[in-house]
């Protein structure tokens, strides 16, 4: 027998089930396919309007910082005044997000734009995410050639671009937009949701910015 | 490691006199139980979370064998490898094997209690293969030749100046007059030196706080993001994971994500939650070239249908030993057993058996903390307690707890008898308390009055109150 038949076998003989039972597969498979959602804060659950400021003011009580501005269009600037302000040299790494590749970089002559995913030698990166939790202040990145997650988490400064009308109220509405366009069942290979920049308290439980993510997170919002 | 349970007396008296330990322990409290309390009173949801959290939890475990088969189509459909372990010494030959095809010389790894569970470090350095501790206080301890002293805080017993004094002596390559006194300093040389291993892994092992059955997912919940370094920049990804992380859906993830980072360290969200599904697809520019899921029993079957199934609802939050006076005082290492503290206490008895760890069910004054803040509502005390008739049914508990026992149970057995014992005994106490009411030392008792007096009983015995009591009840007019 193969461990998986004696692990499945064990587990079936100390519930006291055979396996077989179409009452318990039938309760399975409603659950999977309707997807109670249990329990939902009242927290987040506001007009559009309200729940871009409880995104923004979570997002700043987590350590990031927030901006926002008009359009695509303003992006490459702000990123210019993010990384001088800093005393950053002008170099970013980007995926190939068309959002962000229609905006326009070339007005900022100085700002060298790197493409792909990072090999670690990068001091500031460039995503684009694909909604952002009010309840939290969560940021959430799809893996792929648009944003690689490499990006999320080799620079020091990570500058996330997120379009207004996708901060939903809740984890559950991102699932939903999730399931809208990679239909159900279906993940991109990596979704980091990510809170605040990266930090420890491994040492006497003092929290400590900038572990082994960036030490920096700075969030763009575009109107 | 080596489980060393049966020396918990020992160790305990030990780590009390511990100086370092003892200041190090003093952060347990600093650092973690005003930070839950105040996330828990900031959602007023949190208690029906954790209802539901639980009622999840009961629910996977009835249709544990649907949903670990649902699990694994997915991952297959999603282009990983599902290996079932039905003991550690197969999980531990599972992923060596899958190291040693890729092979691997160095290994990444992110925090996972299940791979110090099953030793897994120890196997691969037996086999050539270096495994590399990347969260930084299992890097810490790493270096120590040590093991957690806490599921979340494996470094939790150490003060800084020890930290110093060991990257002083492993990062030899460093400048001798380097500033390390300030932890942002150590935090700074541990993200330096560890970048470098993570691009020469060959392989990234991570833990998983949740399997997906959905969708085929691995959760990890982190805050530092080396779990994610380790999982993404490794040609290989190899998650282990027990079979009770199984959850069925996104909406479920959400519904115990919400109260475990408020119940582990009072963050609303960890900074890093990522799910993952599979190996790097045709256009991803990164990511695993193969991604591979080592499904673990090692006991936990045999723990369904019984009185310890609740246990296998715990999301390894800490909370239960960040808020345990026994913790508090002797901190991780005394329990001489991977998972330390009151959830330790429960399960390291359903996973050794209790033969050998016996002491650590009774190391506990039953005080009730660790369920009251339980975002699983795991009956603690209870499974504790059901584990001390285990091991009194089978003769393992010491001599003079069996006679103590038996000579109460003699007259707790005969009313009248013990009714006439205490009618004496209890004035008797009561005048050799003297002025003070209190004893400062008493035969057979010295253990307990070295540390503290105990109070000389005072006025009636409760039998006599009760009686009183009813007694006024009957009186009309009252």
């Amino acid at each position: 027998m193969s461990s998986r038949e004696t692990v499945l076998g064990k587990i079936r003989a100390s519930i006291g089930v055979s396996g077989a039972d179409e009452a318990r597969k039938t309760t399975v498979a409603a659950r999977l396919e309707q997807t109670p959602t249990g329990v939902i804060p009242a927290r987040a659950q506001l007009p559009a309007a309200g729940q871009l400021e409880l995104f923004c003011a979570m997002a700043v009580q987590f350590g990031a910082t927030v901006t926002r501005v008009n359009d695509y269009q303003a992006v490459p600037a702000e990123v210019s005044t993010y990384l001088r302000a800093r005393n950053l040299p002008s170099e970013i790494r980007m995926g190939a997000d068309e959002r962000l590749a229609n905006a326009s970089w070339s007005s900022e002559k100085n700002l060298e734009v790197r493409h792909g995913a990072s090999d670690g030698g990068d001091l500031a990166g460039v995503s684009h995410a694909m909604a952002g939790i009010a309840e939290t202040g969560t940021l959430a990145l799809l893996s792929g050639p648009a944003n690689p997650t490499t990006i999320n988490f080799l620079p020091e400064h990570h500058i996330v671009v997120l379009k207004a009308d996708d901060i939903k109220g809740d984890m559950e509405s991102v699932w939903a937009m999730l399931r809208k366009d990679m239909g159900k069942g279906v993940m991109p290979r990596a979704l980091n949701l990510i809170t605040g920049p990266s930090r420890s308290g491994d040492i006497e439980q003092t929290i400590i910015l900038g572990a082994h993510g960036p030490r920096a997170l700075h969030i763009v919002i575009v109107d | 490691m080596e489980l060393a349970a049966k020396h918990f007396k020992a160790s305990a008296a030990k780590a009390l006199v511990d100086v370092q330990l003892q200041k190090a322990l003093g952060n347990v409290e600093k650092g973690f139980i005003g930070k839950r309390q105040k996330a828990a009173d900031a959602l007023p949801e949190f208690d029906a979370l954790r209802d539901n959290a639980r009622d999840i939890k009961n629910h996977v475990l009835a249709h544990l064998d649907l949903y670990l088969e649902e699990y694994e189509r997915n991952v297959i459909a999603s282009g990983g490898t599902v290996h079932w372990a039905e003991t550690a010494e197969d999980a531990r030959r599972i992923v060596l094997d899958i190291c040693q095809k890729a092979g691997a010389r160095t290994v990444t790894k992110g925090k996972s209690m299940i791979t110090e569970e099953i030793a897994l470090n120890d196997h691969l350095s037996a086999n050539g293969i270096e495994p590399v501790e990347t969260d930084l206080g299992e890097y810490i301890i790493q270096l120590r030749g040590e093991y957690p002293s806490h599921i979340i805080a494996p470094a939790v017993h150490l003060n800084k100046e020890q930290v110093e004094g060991d990257f002083r002596r492993v990062h030899t390559h460093l400048p001798e007059g380097r500033d390390l006194s300030e932890p942002v300093a150590l935090l700074g040389e541990a993200r330096d030196v560890l970048r470098q291993r993570y691009f020469a892994a060959d392989v990234g092992i991570t833990g998983a706080n949740f399997l997906i059955a959905e969708t085929g997912t691995s959760v990890i919940v982190t805050n530092e993001g080396n779990g994610d370094l380790t999982q993404t920049l490794g040609k290989v990804h190899v998650v282990v994971a027990s079979i009770e992380k199984i959850v069925p859906t996104l909406e479920d993830t959400s519904q115990i994500l919400r109260v475990l980072a408020r119940s582990a360290t009072g963050q609303d969200m960890s900074v890093y939650t990522t799910f993952s599904t599979g190996p790097k697809r045709t256009e991803d520019p990164d990511g695993p070239d193969q991604y591979h899921v080592v499904l673990l029993d090692n006991g936990r079957s045999a723990m369904l249908g019984t009185e310890y199934q609740d246990m296998l609802r715990c999301i390894r939050c800490g909370a239960c030993m960040n808020h345990c006076p026994v913790y508090h005082a002797v901190g991780g290492h005394a329990y001489g057993s991977v998972y330390p503290g009151p959830m330790g206490a429960v399960l390291t008895p359903s996973l050794n058996g209790i033969e050998e760890t016996g002491q650590l069910p009774n190391a506990s004054t039953f005080c009730g903390r660790c369920e009251a803040v339980c975002p699983m509502r795991i009956p603690l005390p209870k499974m504790m307690r059901h584990w001390r008739e285990r091991e009194f049914e089978r003769n393992l508990t010491p001599l003079t707890a069996r006679y103590g026992l038996k000579f109460w149970a003699f007259f707790a057995k005969r009313p009248k008898l013990y009714r006439l014992a205490v009618s004496f005994g209890v004035p008797l106490l009561s005048l050799f308390g003297g002025s003070s009411r209190r004893f400062h030392s008493l035969p057979f008792a010295r253990g307990w009055t070295r540390h503290r007096d105990l109070p000389a009983p005072e006025g009636r015995t409760f039998l006599q109150a009760w009686a009183q009591r009813e007694a006024l009840k009957q009186e009309p007019g009252q």
